[in-house]
């Protein structure tokens, strides 16, 4: 058992957990039939015994009960029947559509009916059926309260709370100014300007995925790798100094994990042309300079030549960039993450003069 | 006719009944079109609408969901707030009070968890609308308002986990607030804030910065308290409230609920 365990924290590791993740999203989005009925209660089941199974165990019990992680367990069951209940509609209007036939809501949507009663009691009705789950809820599970405040006594690890777990968990791959404020800003701008650079005029009141292959999958990336699994990962996985702890893993706040991490001007001045560092900083982060252009100016060429083209040809130029320069921002981190896990690379530019590491 | 109907009738016909209900039972045509015009909530809905909007399957009711979750955090923070002072010396102890002394009290609870209920039905309305491309034209600018109406949700959860005052309350709003620091040119912190200074006086430092501002102070006290409630109980709420009347009346000006055409 132990053994088995052992391996469960392993798979846990964060390289390999968010690895797996986007391997199992990627598949998940592209086979067709998983959405089936079928699926969704394998579905279900896996998530029941994963969590069931693991609350046995003392470690992960004690992070699973606390009162404020009980509205994760809430967030991953629904993150899990909004895309199935989406997607099997989504596949089932592309199969109609590939038979000539129109999307399911079109034959409803030209009838209309009263407000009242259909709508009305539907509406009561859900509100009953939260309304009572909630009050269930608070009679059963009291709300946390700690010790009173003290600034001199910080708790290890502190954390925010959870909707913002995947914010700080990015705090392990960038500095807070990029991690707390600019890609937080970024992902307000960039859902604001969806509706303008998408101009896809096709998916516009039904559920379809064919013909919004890009749209969805991207969205869905962002929604549920780098937003879902992060927060996951930011309350079950980290422990005391924000380190890594397997599931099953005791918080041992005297762990220590070797910190190697060197930045890419160190690779670069020291490890390849063997020569000390640069005393002005503008010469030592020359190739971090270098780097991150060509990733924002290579990296959007290339795209631009082959997977984005005809996206390319379709768009106004201004429309284009705006899309580009988002899609690069929001790919920043799992490229930040693998240059970390593969070449334990801290920082590609690196002032802290300025504080201005990135 | 026997003597049950004529009372009935009389009821039905009196001053006082007619001036609350100005119609019969909603189950003919003209009486469902005056419940719904007649009542000043249930004429956020128009009087008819498309079959394939009212499906539970299309809308998952989540916007809905959204908007009743925030009016029961509306109404289960007023209660909280006959008990709460948000000051240092009672804040902690009137939560405690709270939780001791008021007879079969779920307020809080009603209240912590709603809110927590209210982040994922946001997320889950959003979604929705996005997975049923609902953002294209003419709705670009109502999802703009939605997107608003999201950081709103997240700041009203933020501010209220300060309340109460507790360990849990002030470390997570001290990580939370700390990247504020790093904010570029206006946090001290920030890359580029040691820029701005005029000759040896720097501009920016920790007793002006952009976190200083939001918290009011150094670090969390009780200037942050306080500052953490007004904007919990009234400025963001009175926003998102004003917030959701947009959304609403543009749902309706965008034709009522998406589908296909
Ligand atoms: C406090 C938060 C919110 C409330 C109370 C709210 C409420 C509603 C309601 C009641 C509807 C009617 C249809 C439905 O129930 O799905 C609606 C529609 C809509 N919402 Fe929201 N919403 C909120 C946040 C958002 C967010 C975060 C977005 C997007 C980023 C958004 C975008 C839209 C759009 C585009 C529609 C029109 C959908 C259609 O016609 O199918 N809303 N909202």
């Amino acid at each position: 058992m132990d053994l088995f365990k052992e391996q469960v924290n392993r798979l846990f590791e964060p390289a390999t957990f968010i690895g797996l993740s986007t391997v199992g999203f990627f598949m998940l989005v592209y086979s067709r039939r998983v959405w089936s009925t079928t699926s969704f209660w394998v579905g279900n089941v896996v998530l029941t015994l994963f969590f069931g199974l693991s609350a046995l165990d003392p470690n992960f019990n004690k992070v699973i009960t606390k009162p404020d992680n009980i509205p994760i367990l809430i967030m991953v069951y629904t993150a899990w029947w909004t895309l199935w209940l989406s997607m099997n509609q989504a596949i089932t209007n592309d199969q109609r559509m590939e038979l000539g036939l129109p999307p399911d809501e079109q034959e409803d949507s030209g009838k209309k009916v009263w407000a009242w009663p259909d709508l009305v009691y539907t509406e009561l009705l859900a509100m009953l059926l939260v309304g009572g789950l909630l009050v269930i809820w608070s009679i059963f599970l009291k709300a946390p309260l700690e010790e009173p405040a003290n600034i001199a006594d910080s708790p290890n690890p502190s954390k925010a709370p959870w909707y913002f777990l995947g914010l700080q968990e990015m705090l392990v791959y960038y500095d807070p100014w990029l991690a707390g404020v600019v890609f937080p800003g970024l992902i307000v701008v960039g859902l604001m300007a969806i509706p303008f650079i998408d101009f896809n005029p096709l998916g516009n009141g039904y559920f379809t995925f064919r013909a919004r292959k890009f749209a969805i999958t991207w969205f869905l990336f962002g929604y549920i790798v780098l937003w879902v699994v992060l927060i996951f990962l930011g309350t079950f996985l980290r422990g005391p100094n924000w380190n890594f702890y397997g599931p099953y893993e005791y918080w041992d706040p005297h762990k220590l994990e070797a910190l190697v991490n060197i930045n890419l001007s160190e690779y670069f001045w020291i490890k390849w042309f063997q020569q000390p560092l640069p005393s002005n900083w503008m010469i030592r982060e020359i190739p971090g300079f270098v780097a991150t252009l060509a990733y924002f100016s290579v990296v959007g060429f290339v795209l631009t030549k082959t997977y984005l083209k005809q996206m390319h040809q379709q768009m106004t130029t201004i429309r284009y960039g705006i899309l580009m320069t988002l899609f690069l921002s929001m790919m920043a981190l799992p490229l930040k993450m693998l240059l970390r896990w593969f070449f334990d690379l801290k920082y590609v530019i690196a002032i802290p003069e300025y504080f201005f590491n990135i | 006719m026997s003597r049950l109907a004529n009372v009935k009738k009389s009821i039905a016909r009196s001053q006082l009944w007619t001036a609350f209900f100005r119609h019969g039972y909603p189950d003919t045509d003209r009486n469902r079109v005056l419940v719904i015009m007649s009542n000043v909530l249930l004429h956020l809905h128009p009087v008819k609408v498309r079959k394939s909007g009212v499906k539970m399957k299309y809308t998952w009711c989540a916007g809905g969901l959204s908007f009743f979750l925030f009016l029961l955090e509306t109404i289960t923070g007023l209660l909280l707030m006959f008990y709460y002072r948000p000051t240092i010396e009672y804040a902690y102890v009137d939560i405690i009070d709270l939780r001791e002394q008021v007879p079969l009290g779920i307020m809080r609870e009603l209240h912590r968890w709603g809110a927590h209920a209210m982040v994922i039905a946001v997320w889950v309305h959003m979604f929705r609308v996005f997975m049923t491309g609902s953002y294209k034209p003419p709705r670009e600018f109502n999802w703009n308002v939605g997107v608003i109406l999201l950081v709103l949700t997240l700041l009203l959860s933020f501010t209220g986990y300060l309340l109460p005052w507790d360990q849990l309350a002030i470390w997570a709003i001290t990580v939370g607030s700390n990247m504020a620091r790093a904010t570029p040119f206006l946090g001290h912190e920030g890359p580029g804030a040691a820029l701005l200074r005029v000759g040896d006086v720097s501009l920016v430092h920790i007793g002006d910065d952009v976190r200083f501002a939001l918290l009011g102070g150094r670090f969390v006290g009780a200037g942050t308290l306080l500052r953490f409630y007004v904007l919990h109980c009234v400025a963001i709420p009175l926003i998102a409230g004003f917030g959701m009347a947009i959304h609403f009346w543009r749902v309706r000006k965008d034709g009522g609920i998406s589908g296909p055409l």
